[in-house]
Parts: C-alpha cells; structure tokens; sequence
C-alpha cells in the first residue's frame, strides 16, 4: 500500500515562500510526476514528502497515516537521487545491501534480496565493483537497487535521469516505466522535461511558482489544459500564442494553436508568413514562420515537405483545436 | 606534454634553485655523518682523530637511550590518539549551522598560532603549576593535594601541551573533509534508515578516511622532533622521564659538550625518522590512493 495524500502543505525558507499551498491525492500504486521549470518547488515539494525538509504548516499522510513529523527512515519510502548518491567506499552489493542492514535484517535474506534486485536490474556481474568503476546508466541503475530491496511504500525520484546522455535517458526512462509495471508499487517522479513526464506518467501534476497549475493524465493535460502556463508547457514544440485582435475573434483574450494543428499552404489560407528556419528531422520538419503581424510561430509538418528559408507560407489553425484563454490565463 | 626544448628550458631554469636545495641539505648531512665517527668534546678538545663505531655504540648502548625511543613513540602515538579522535568529535561539532560559526572556527585554530616556547610557559605556569597554576587551584577548591605536573606526569604532561597545539590542525583538516560529503550522500543514508551512530561509522567516517591518513602522516613528522616543549618544561627530567630521541641528542652534543656523541644521536634519530615514515606510508598509506 502507498497512498499519499497532502493537505494544505505549505513552505516556507524564512521569508521565502516556496510552496504556498498544496493539496494532493496520490493513489496507490499510480505513477505520478511533477513537472515544471526549474524553482517551480517540485523537488522542495518531494523532499517534504520524503521527510527530509520539514513542513511549515499542513499535513502529509501516507496510507491515511499522519507522518508529517516522523523522520525520514519511518515513513518506508525510497528515494533515488538526482547524483545517485552512492556510497563511493562500498562495493554495488553493499550499496544496495546498505538499507537492509541498516534494518537489521539476517544476513541470508539480505543476500537473497540483493540477488533477486540485482537480477531485476541487470547488475549481476557488477556487483563487487565500485560504483566509480561503473558508467552513468549503471550507476543509476545501482541506485534504483537500492531503493527497490526496502520493498517500499513508495518510490521517490529526483530527476534521475537527467545527468545521462539522450540515448540512455529514452532506455533508462523504458526501464523505469517497465519496473512500475512490474512491481505496481506508488512512484512520484520529479522532472523538468515535459516528454518524460507525458511518456511515463499516470498522472501529472504541473507545478508553477509552488503551485499546482493542473494534475491529470497525460492526455488531459495535452488536450484540455486548464490554462496558458499549462497550455504552454506541456506539448513540444511549444504552443503558439496570438494575443490582440486576432484572438478577440475567438472572443478571447488570447488563444493558442499547438504547432502540429496547422494546415499549411503555400496558396492561401488565415495568416501570411514567411518561413524562417527549418529544423529538419526526417520524420517531422519544424517551421519557424514570422507571420505578419502575429509574430514568431513554430509549425509541424511531415518530413516530406521541403522548405527553405524566405519562402511564403499561409496558415491555417484547426478551428476545432484552438485553445482560448481569458485575460488572467484560464482556459474558456 | 612539453616539447624538448621546453623541458631543457625548464630544467636549465630550475636547477639553481635545485642545486642551492642540494647543498643546503647535503652539507650539515655530510657533516654531521663525519662528526659522528670523530673524538670531537669540547669537554677534552685535546683528544681527537677518529673514533670508529665508539660515538654509537656510546649513545645506543647508554640506557637513557631505550628510554628516549620509547618516549618518542608514546609522545607521537599520545598526541595522535588525542589530536585524531578529538579532532574528528571537534570537527562533527564544528559543522553544525550555530550562530557565530565564523568566530568559534577561528577560536577553535588559534593554539596553532602560539609559537611552542610560549604554549609550554603558558601551560606550565597557567595551568600546570601546583603553586599559582589553574589546575592547582582547580584541585584546591575540591580539597585535593595539587599535582605536581611536570614531576609526577613528566610525558604525559608533556603530550597534554602538544596535544593542545596540533589539536586545532587535525580539526581543520578533519572538517574540510566532512563538508566536502555530498549532501545527497547523507540525506540517502538517512533514508536507508542508518541512525546518526550508523551515518557516521558507515558514511562519514570512510569518507574521512584519507583526511586522517594526512593528518597522521603531517603529524608524525613534526612530532618526531619536538623540542621546545620539553625544553620549556621538564628539561628532559626528571632523570630520563620526558627525554625523547630528539632531546636526547640535544642533551649528549650540547650539554654534555660531546659533538661526535650528539652527531651519532643525531644521524640514528634521522634512520629512526625514517624508518617510522616508511611504515606508516605502508600501514595507512593505501588509503591515499585515488
């Protein structure tokens, strides 16, 4: 079991205030991430969970458990960090070894638990190494081990992938995802990079300046975001945002196209531009359109289409796909 | 990598500064080497020429010799259990976040700028003097007899004031290590569930472990040859009680007036310093390694 709930959680660093007020429901076995730009508060926001930053007022609890005030060690979650945090002394099997005999556990079990984590994650011939001796995806994967032997509650992770190179990160990402699968155990993820988030996700929470924008599926948010900060951060390329008369139109304050919701033309259509640069990636090609009046515009097409720089383009957004927004950002 | 004529550059630019080196350390070497094998007293100037083995087998063979190597190595060995374990307690104290940690850490190291002639005087007579010492009045007040320091304790008296002096060395040392522990690293133990005893047996003292080996390795060297201390204190008494190597050689080739003597003390004390650095480079040297 592993059910999370926060109730008007709030923190403060001093006269800072980091997260003014959160509350969430986080089920169990549901793999949730937080995503948001940096200093948004998502990692203040897992290390309260984790117990390993206090609470300035609000409660958490953990399978309807008051743990607000309990230390990190009783509240039976597992964290992986951002740097792994191994202990660079101790071979991989007495890193992953470490919190069982911490726990006290007999020695036999201990080792029957580190053969079958070490099993789950590919590591057998690495187990006597250093973890200096091992590479980055390696290293993680140690420190994924480590976590998975407490068999706990919940796993918190703290961007973990993102000192890997890109290859690695899309396979590291599979491995976590197919790991949730099979153990079906509470995962909060904690990530700046809004594909891991769409690509992994039960649900996410979209936090901004300590609050939480919108939390839904991955899908929902894409397709009904709550509002332009949401709107624009999930979905990449980014979306494109027409304020003034153009979206006054739409009666709105602003409305919104996303980037593959475009029907280009080189005859006619709604908005005049000329193309800027063309990031070609074979499968897709990215436009950047300076239209006339409306500004810069990111346009997805299929890898087909050949454009060059200074061509003449006319746009035309899906009418069924336009995202309005009010003057305060909400979504109409 | 430098290209030939850089490196002839170079060791044309570095070799006065290399051969001044030389010299400076091969000369009082080379001389004390043959003072060692000479009849030189100044108590007899008449009788001279050389002496073979004589001077060495005058200064191993006296008793006062055995006594004085195993005061060298309780006086080192003293020191660094003192210095090494209350430096670490020192330095986990010093990391906490408290109020004015700018001020106490430069509180903590001053002793370390006391020169040691004036440290001796200032424990001799500050503390240790069973007439007007603090210690004295310390034992008043309770009811007790004062203790007389340098007479009844004369070593370990001796290894107290040094302590004091290189305690704040290993402290500083030791608590440039434990903030160089990554954060992670302890908040992950703290997780695994490991209490404060555990986090340090397991992460903090491991991590700590090259900082020691440096410190007992600096330490040993100087401690080999303390001098003022005893100078200033006990003068080596009572009898032989706190003479170590270094203080001996000084008593044989100075106040007894034997050059030739004192330089077989002097050259034996220098294989003795050897010897020790080569075992403790083989005992807790492979912790250095990266």
């Amino acid at each position: 079991m592993g059910s999370i709930t926060l109730e008007h959680v709030n923190k403060s660093f001093g006269e800072v205030e980091i997260i003014p007020d959160i509350s969430l429901d986080i089920e169990d076995g549901e793999f949730v991430v937080f995503v948001g730009p940096s200093g948004c508060g998502k990692s203040t926001l897992l290390r309260l969970i984790a117990g390993l930053e206090d609470t300035t007022s609000g409660k958490i609890l953990l399978d309807g458990q008051d743990v607000t005030d309990a230390p990190p060690a009783r509240r039976g979650l597992a964290m992986v960090f951002q740097s792994y945090a191994l202990y660079p002394h101790m071979s991989v099997r007495d890193n992953i070894a470490f919190p069982l005999k911490m726990a006290k556990m007999p020695q036999a079990e201990i080792d029957k638990k580190v053969d079958y984590a070490a099993r789950t994650l590919n590591l057998g011939s690495y187990l006597d190494r250093r973890p200096r001796a091992l590479s980055g995806g390696q290293r993680q994967r140690v420190a994924i081990g480590r976590a998975i032997v407490r068999e706990p509650k919940a796993f918190l992770f703290d961007e973990p992938l993102s000192n890997l190179d890109a290859a690695l990160r899309v396979n590291m990402r599979l491995e976590i995802t197919e790991l949730h699968q099979q153990l079906k155990t509470t995962m909060i993820y904690v990530t700046h990079d809004q594909v891991e988030a769409m690509t992994m996700a039960d649900r996410i929470v979209v936090l901004n300046a300590g609050n939480v924008e919108q939390f839904g599926s991955p899908l929902d948010l894409y397709k009904k975001p709550a509002n332009r900060f949401v709107a624009g951060f999930i979905g990449s390329p980014k979306m494109n945002f027409v304020d003034g008369p153009e979206a006054a139109k739409h009666n709105a304050h602003s409305i919104g196209v996303r980037p593959e919701h475009f029907k280009l033309s080189t005859t006619e259509g709604a908005w005049k531009g000329t193309v800027g640069v063309a990031e070609q990636l074979g499968s897709d090609t990215f436009l950047h359109v300076q239209t006339d009046g409306l500004g810069l515009m990111t346009i997805r097409t299929d890898g087909d289409q050949t454009f060059s720089h200074g061509d003449v383009v006319y746009l035309t957004p899906d009418p069924t796909r336009i995202y309005k927004f009010d003057a305060a950002g909400k979504a109409l | 990598m430098a290209t030939k004529q850089t490196r002839a550059l170079a060791r044309t630019m570095m070799a006065p500064a290399v051969i001044v080196l030389f010299i400076w350390m091969i000369v009082p070497l080379v001389m004390t080497l043959w003072f060692s094998f000479q009849n030189y007293s100044l108590i007899n100037p008449m009788m001279t020429g050389f002496a073979g083995w004589a001077n060495y087998v005058y200064v191993i063979g006296d008793p006062s010799f055995t006594q004085s190597l195993i005061n060298t190595l309780l006086l080192v060995g003293g020191v660094l259990l003192i210095t090494v374990i209350g430096g670490t307690f020192l330095a986990l104290l010093l990391d906490q976040p408290i109020w004015g940690q700018g001020i106490l850490r430069i509180i903590v190291i001053s002793p370390f700028f006391v020169m040691p002639p004036v440290a001796a005087l200032i424990w001799k007579n500050g503390f240790m003097h069973p007439g007007y010492g603090m210690l004295g009045h310390l034992w008043k007040f309770f009811g007790l007899q004062p203790v007389d320091w340098f007479n009844q304790y004369p070593l370990f008296s001796v290894i107290v004031i040094v302590a004091w002096q290189w305690l704040p060395f290993a402290t500083l040392i030791l608590l440039t290590a434990l903030q160089s522990l990554s954060e992670e690293q302890r908040e992950a133990s703290e997780m695994d569930g490991a209490n404060a005893v555990n986090r340090f047996r397991y992460i903090i003292l491991p991590h700590m472990a090259r900082a020691i080996t440096i410190v007992i390795l600096i330490q040993t060297i100087f401690l080999l040859g303390i001098f003022a201390e005893i100078r200033v204190t006990t003068g080596g008494g009572p009898g032989y009680a706190s003479t170590n190597i270094a203080f001996l050689v000084f008593r044989t080739g100075i106040l007894s007036n034997d050059i030739g003597a004192g330089s077989a003390g002097g050259v034996v004390a220098v294989i003795i310093a050897n010897v020790v650095a080569i075992f403790l480079m083989r005992a807790v040297g492979k912790n250095l390694d990266a």
